[in-house]
């Protein structure tokens, strides 16, 4: 049973590391063009230094 | 990544950001192209596309103008139109909202499931009770948090006595984590977090589905009323002009319209003759001519000379200001239109309710005790709460709406698919929605080099003949030849040396009843004639409308000899010479009758009968104003996708109809075990998530339907 007072808080903690990571992703504007950044692999980059 | 951010933390002077809406990018390439081919303009900081939402944002110095940057973007070979700020903002909001909530229940699901196995599992005694603990613990901010779109959709309905999904949800899920604490508190058996959590999480997925569709095919949408004029420069007594702006305009006031610009107000020609490009109002992209005497109207544009003008009617009494209040008037209508998910849950919530309180009267009969009766009538709320019916509509139509998107069309929300699907009846205007809407020119009789030199000369006009003579030389993928010294004199044409001659597109002499243009290089000369030619697909896709039982006809407001012509073509029937005021009587008639008439149309003076009709669809060529009064736009050349927007919006609704029908079935099977007391929170569980996965999986296969 003493496992379980490590291994709760464990879990929790995984927990909210990924809310936390997913409303960060979102503040940051991950979302905002999915389709775009699928597209933009396929982008040169050599020609001129002007991409961002 | 963040291009943006650090040249604005730079020491950059002062800089704005422009948004321009690009319906036409497709690819990588056109990202790279924008992006490229903006970055190289004196003045631009950086721009950075949204493919998603098909916009780019341009940081730049005030040098810059939004019409500098248009002009820049259709050199690449882009049509573009400015946007305001962040029209988007607030439905964003909703969206992130529902995805923050989403988010949260998703957390606190993974982990009550975590501790409800083990309990489900056997843990037993004091292990039992502190995981009861946890849960309550996880669970109390969770519901409180996610739940809230739930209870105050649910609240403003009881509030003014109706009744709708939100109720049943909320009274469920409160209900479960009451007892459930109650339960935690007393050490008791059953704990129902995970129910509850679990619950709020699928139709918290339902709602977000909802929400992200219906900003996804908004963001393609522009704002209204962005093409009248803002203000106008009106002739003062002692001869000088002052700006003033559209509102502070005055019936009486003279005002001075120079080239290019817009109308603020309606009015009469005092003085200059020229010509005006009515397609804000009327769909007719063919300049008309005016002189001394004519009346214009507000949003018009003036395409040649300066015109003086004298005021007759203002802002609210503009003939386009009368043609918004017409519109909304006749939208009323359709706000009273009951979607399907709330016409079952008038249905559903009573029954469910008073399932619940029969529950609990029967065991209290049976002798069971008030605590074991309430467990029953509460294991009966929870089982049937309308997880899957949560799910059953939007997935269906976020589906659909993806599909539809792919072939073009761009549906605004659900409420627009349901309507859709019931139609009967299709009305169509002819300029711009059966037919192309811009004069495309005849190019046949051009060599390489006078193509070129024509594209080089076109594309440095704003005259609307200019325009599509540039887009047709562009779609015959011509490169414009090296031309200097190009001008404009308004009213003649655009000239330019060419190779050491003089190049000229300029107005034919004659004229005639054609609409034509003339180009000179040297001594030689080509008359170009333009016609409105019908879309490509138009006599398919009306075999389509016809195939799935709709009977299509023209009305417009053209001549009725030119409507006929084209109604004739394609076989249909025709009505001409019809007024907004006619259109919209014709679609109140038709309702009255007791048909479900779809409206397609492009023009100012379809507004009122596109927001009058039972559904209806513009072309993304459409003005602004029509696009805002629609349910759905369809993008492109072709008018096949208006006719399988009503394939796919019944295909649509087929489905739908299964879904629901299956969450009946569902419950038909669970109420029974949930009367007979024997719902132990790991059924609630099974049964919930198995019944919402069907639901997906079966909403899945629209993916197809616009193949």
């Amino acid at each position: 049973m003493t496992q379980l007072t490590f291994l709760i808080p464990i879990a929790l903690l995984m927990g909210a590391a990924g809310l936390a990571a997913f409303f960060w992703a979102m503040r940051d504007g991950q979302f905002e063009d999915l389709d775009g950044a699928a597209n933009r692999i396929l982008i040169d980059e050599d020609d001129d230094g002007n991409m961002p | 990544m963040n291009a943006l951010a650090d040249i604005a933390s730079a020491e950059t002077g002062e800089l704005v950001d422009s948004r321009f809406t690009v319906p036409g990018m497709r690819c990588a390439g056109c990202i790279a192209k924008i992006e490229r081919g903006l970055g190289e303009l004196e003045g631009v900081e950086a721009a950075r596309v949204n493919f998603s939402a098909k916009r780019v944002a341009v940081r730049h110095t005030r040098a810059l103008d939004d019409d500098d940057l248009t002009e820049a973007l259709r050199h690449l070979g882009f049509e573009a139109q400015a946007v305001a700020a962040n029209p988007l903002a607030q439905d964003d909001k909703e969206t992130r909202g529902l995805l923050r909530a989403l988010a949260v229940a998703g957390f606190g699901m993974m982990n009550i499931m975590l501790l409800s196995v083990s309990v489900w599992s056997g843990a037993g005694g004091v292990t039992r009770e502190m995981f009861h603990w946890l849960s309550a613990m996880i669970a109390l901010p969770v519901v409180i948090y996610s739940g809230r779109p739930f209870f105050s959709s649910a609240a403003m309905a009881l509030r003014y006595r109706r009744t709708n999904m939100d109720v049943p949800i909320s009274i469920g899920v409160l209900l479960a984590t009451g007892l459930s604490l109650y339960e935690t508190l007393t050490g008791g058996e059953h704990a129902y977090f995970d129910g509850a959590v679990m619950l709020l999480f699928f139709l918290l997925a339902g709602r977000a589905l909802d929400s992200t569709m219906r900003n996804r095919t908004r963001a393609g949408i522009g704002a209204l009323l962005s093409k009248m004029g803002r203000n106008a420069s009106v002739i003062q007594v002692d001869g000088s002009t002052q700006r003033f702006a559209a509102e502070d305009l005055e019936p009486g006031m003279v005002m001075l319209v120079a080239a290019g610009e817009a109308l603020a107000a309606d009015g009469v020609v005092e003085q200059g003759q020229g010509a005006i490009d009515n397609a804000m109002l009327t769909g007719e992209s063919t300049p008309e001519a005016v002189s001394i005497g004519s009346t214009v109207h507000a949003g018009a544009l003036n395409l040649t000379e300066v015109l003086q003008v004298r005021i007759t009617a203002v802002a609210g009494d503009t003939a386009i200001a009368e043609i918004a209040r017409l519109m909304d008037e006749a939208g009323q209508s359709r706000s009273k239109y009951v979607r399907i998910a709330d016409r079952a849950a008038r249905l559903y919530a009573p029954a469910v309710h008073s399932l619940a309180a029969l529950a609990f009267i029967g065991w209290m009969i049976a002798g069971a005790g008030w605590y074991q009766s309430l467990v029953i009538a509460i294991a009966v709320l929870i089982i049937t709460c309308p997880c899957a019916m949560g799910l059953a509509v939007p997935a269906a139509q976020v589906v659909a709406s993806g599909a539809l998107i792919k072939r073009g069309l761009l549906v605004k929300d659900g409420s627009a698919l349901e309507r859709l699907a019931e139609v009967d009846l299709a009305l169509f205007d002819k300029t711009g929605t059966l037919t192309l809407g811009t004069p495309r020119p005849d190019i046949s009789a051009l060599d390489g080099e006078a193509r070129s030199v024509a594209l080089a000369l076109s594309q440095n006009s704003r005259h609307p003949l200019s325009k599509g003579l540039a887009d047709g030389l562009r779609a015959a993928s011509v490169t414009p030849a090296d031309v200097s010294q190009i001008s404009e004199a308004s009213g003649h044409g655009v000239t330019g040396q060419w190779q050491g001659q003089e190049v000229a597109l300029e107005r034919p002499e004659g004229g005639g009843n054609q609409i034509a243009t003339r180009l000179r290089i040297g001594q030689q000369g080509w008359t170009l004639t333009f016609t409105d030619s019908l879309r490509p697909d138009a006599a398919e896709a009306i075999t389509l409308l016809r195939g799935l039982g709709i009977e299509p006809s023209v009305i417009s407001g053209d001549r009725e000899a030119a409507v006929a012509a084209v109604a004739g073509e394609l076989g249909i029937a025709a009505i001409g010479n019809a007024k907004p005021q006619d259109k919209l009587a014709l679609l109140e008639k038709l309702k009255v009758e007791g048909h479900k008439p779809l409206m397609v149309g492009d023009g100012l003076n379809d507004g009122p009968a596109l927001a009058a009709a039972h559904a209806s669809i513009a072309p993304g060529t459409a003005s602004d104003v029509s696009q805002q009064a629609a349910d759905a736009v369809f993008i492109g050349e072709r008018l096949m996708p208006v006719a399988l927007a009503i394939r796919v919006a019944r295909r649509t609704m087929q489905i739908v109809r299964q879904n629901i029908g299956f969450a009946v079935i569902y419950n038909v099977f669970a109420v029974p075990l949930a009367l007979a007391g024997l719902v132990t929170p790991l059924i609630a569980a099974i049964a919930m998530s198995m019944s919402s996965l069907v639901v997906v999986g079966n909403s899945l296969r629209l993916a197809r339907a616009a193949k």
